[in-house]
């Protein structure tokens, strides 16, 4: 029988009041989410947090809303919740790509947004999502709030810039006009991490041509980078098999995937390279 | 800690370690062996149960994130002596084997057609994707349901 190690329990009331429990528990204390992440790192005592601060009470960072020209997402909302959203399809339909196959269906009712960018995991698809999105992520302490790029946020595998004492709040999407972007992973099984993934997001001009691109990959070894040689190949050239052709090659070339039970290194660079092609097909039917 | 819920219709309070997984305090503190429990690990969904109406696996929840809650679990599913729907399709369908996956199954199902009353094939085989059946009873699963749906 897995069960954690003991520890005790707060359940928050407010942002304001998770963030003093934090703080007055100190180091050893850790938020919890969705906890499909933490409990099962738990069970394997690879966390063994003395206090664990339940945020599942903070409705007020469950939302989606429309803000100009930024989609904010709060930081408690749930897989579920991004996948059944219409308004995420119409403008971001790459998290709704991403959502299909992330973990399954009953998971997906549990995890979060928030702790999947806080989990870090170099699996993790959401992550390859914001960064491909150019999102920025709030976080929150005591003293304030500060915004930081997913760059910032995400400094190596499992670790992120926000602090023991801060709350991450809310992720904010760039809307671009003339814009479309798309995920697709290859999995073993339903509900497993990718062997690997691509997300693309493409702005045409007016003139047809590639404004502006972002690609990203999933459990390849881009941990935390987008594909950027690629990324630049194609900007301002006319969208054409050859030129996407021409990127997944210099994407394949830059990932650095490692061979393990999900498969061998040739296989999984194999896949960046055709995955990129389609996410980019994609997404460019999506802008026009 | 002492924890309260409410369990398929009545409150409970009971005394638990924080670190106590919902599927032991169903199983072990209330006594109610109908959820079961596989694999630990999120995998297998034998562990399903209703929470504020919707599927969670049970086994990476703690019944300290249950307090306050609805749980429901498939002890909760006949009403008045008599089976729900979704049980008489697994009876008339011939949806289980060994019953192993069966209490999760049922409960997702459950909790499918309390949103979707009419679900396709592809929706309820969508639904119980993140549940495996050992006994790989999949073709006659998806049969009970639509059966349960059709009633
Ligand atoms: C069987 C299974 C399959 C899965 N498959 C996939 C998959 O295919 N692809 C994928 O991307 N993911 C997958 N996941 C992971 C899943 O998406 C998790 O739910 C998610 O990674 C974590 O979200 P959570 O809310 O459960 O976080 P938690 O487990 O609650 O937390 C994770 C970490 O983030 C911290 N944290 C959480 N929220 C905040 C916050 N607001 N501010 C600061 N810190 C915070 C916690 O302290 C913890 O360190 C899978 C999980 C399972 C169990
Ligand atoms: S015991 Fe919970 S999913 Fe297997
Ligand atoms: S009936 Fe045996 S595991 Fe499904």
């Amino acid at each position: 029988m897995q069960v954690p190690a003991p520890f005790d329990y707060a359940r928050a009331e407010s942002v304001e009041d998770a963030l003093t429990l934090l703080q007055r528990h100190g180091p050893e204390s850790r938020v919890i989410a969705g906890g499909h992440s933490l409990l099962p790192m738990m069970k394997l005592r690879l966390a063994r947090p003395e206090w664990l601060i339940d945020i599942n009470d903070l409705f007020e960072l469950d939302y989606l809303v429309e803000d100009g020209d930024v989609l904010r997402v709060g930081a408690l909302t749930r897989h579920a919740t991004l996948l059944g959203s219409d308004l995420i399809a119409g403008k971001l339909p790459i998290v709704t790509d991403a959502e299909r196959v992330i973990a399954d269906p009953v998971v997906r009712n549990r995890g979060t947004i928030g702790g999947s960018l806080c989990q870090a995991d170099p699996a993790e698809d959401l992550s390859t999502v914001c960064e491909v999105l150019r999102a920025q992520v709030v976080i929150r302490s005591l003293d304030g709030e500060r915004v930081v790029s997913m760059e910032e946020l995400h400094r190596g595998p499992y670790e992120t810039a926000v602090e023991q004492d801060e709350l991450l709040t809310e992720i904010r999407f760039p809307i671009r006009p003339r814009t479309g972007s798309a995920y697709e992973k290859v999995e073993r099984r339903v509900g497993d991490w990718a062997v690997a993934a691509a997300g693309a997001s493409v702005t045409l001009a007016d003139d047809g041509t590639i404004a502006d691109v972002a690609i990203g990959l999933t459990s390849v070894g881009l941990d935390g980078r987008t594909a950027t040689r690629a990324e630049d190949a194609l900007r301002n050239a006319p969208p054409s098999e050859e030129a996407f052709t021409a990127a997944a090659e210099l994407a394949k070339q830059d990932c650095d995937p490692v061979a393990d039970q999900r498969g061998p290194v040739d296989y999984k660079r194999h896949l960046a390279a055709e995955l990129t092609k389609r996410v980019l097909r994609r997404a460019v039917e999506r802008a026009r | 800690m002492q924890i309260t819920m409410t369990v398929n219709g009545t409150e409970v309070t009971a005394e638990a370690e924080p670190r106590t997984l919902l599927v032991h305090f169903v199983r072990d503190t209330l006594k109610l062996t109908g959820t079961h429990w596989g694999c630990d690990t999120s995998n297998c969904g034998t562990c399903v149960l209703l929470m504020d109406g919707e599927p969670v696996k049970s086994c990476t929840v703690l019944a300290a994130m249950a307090a306050g809650r609805e749980i429901r679990t498939v002890e909760g599913l006949a009403q008045n002596g008599e089976l729900d729907v979704v049980q008489k399709g697994f009876m008339a369908e011939h949806g289980l084997q060994c019953g192993f996956c069966t209490p999760g199954m049922m409960m997702s199902a459950r909790a499918l057609l309390d949103r979707n009353p009419d679900p396709s094939e592809t929706e309820i085989r969508t639904a119980i994707s993140g549940q495996i059946c050992r006994c790989t009873g999949y073709a006659t699963i998806v049969r009970s349901i639509r059966w349960a749906a059709a009633q």
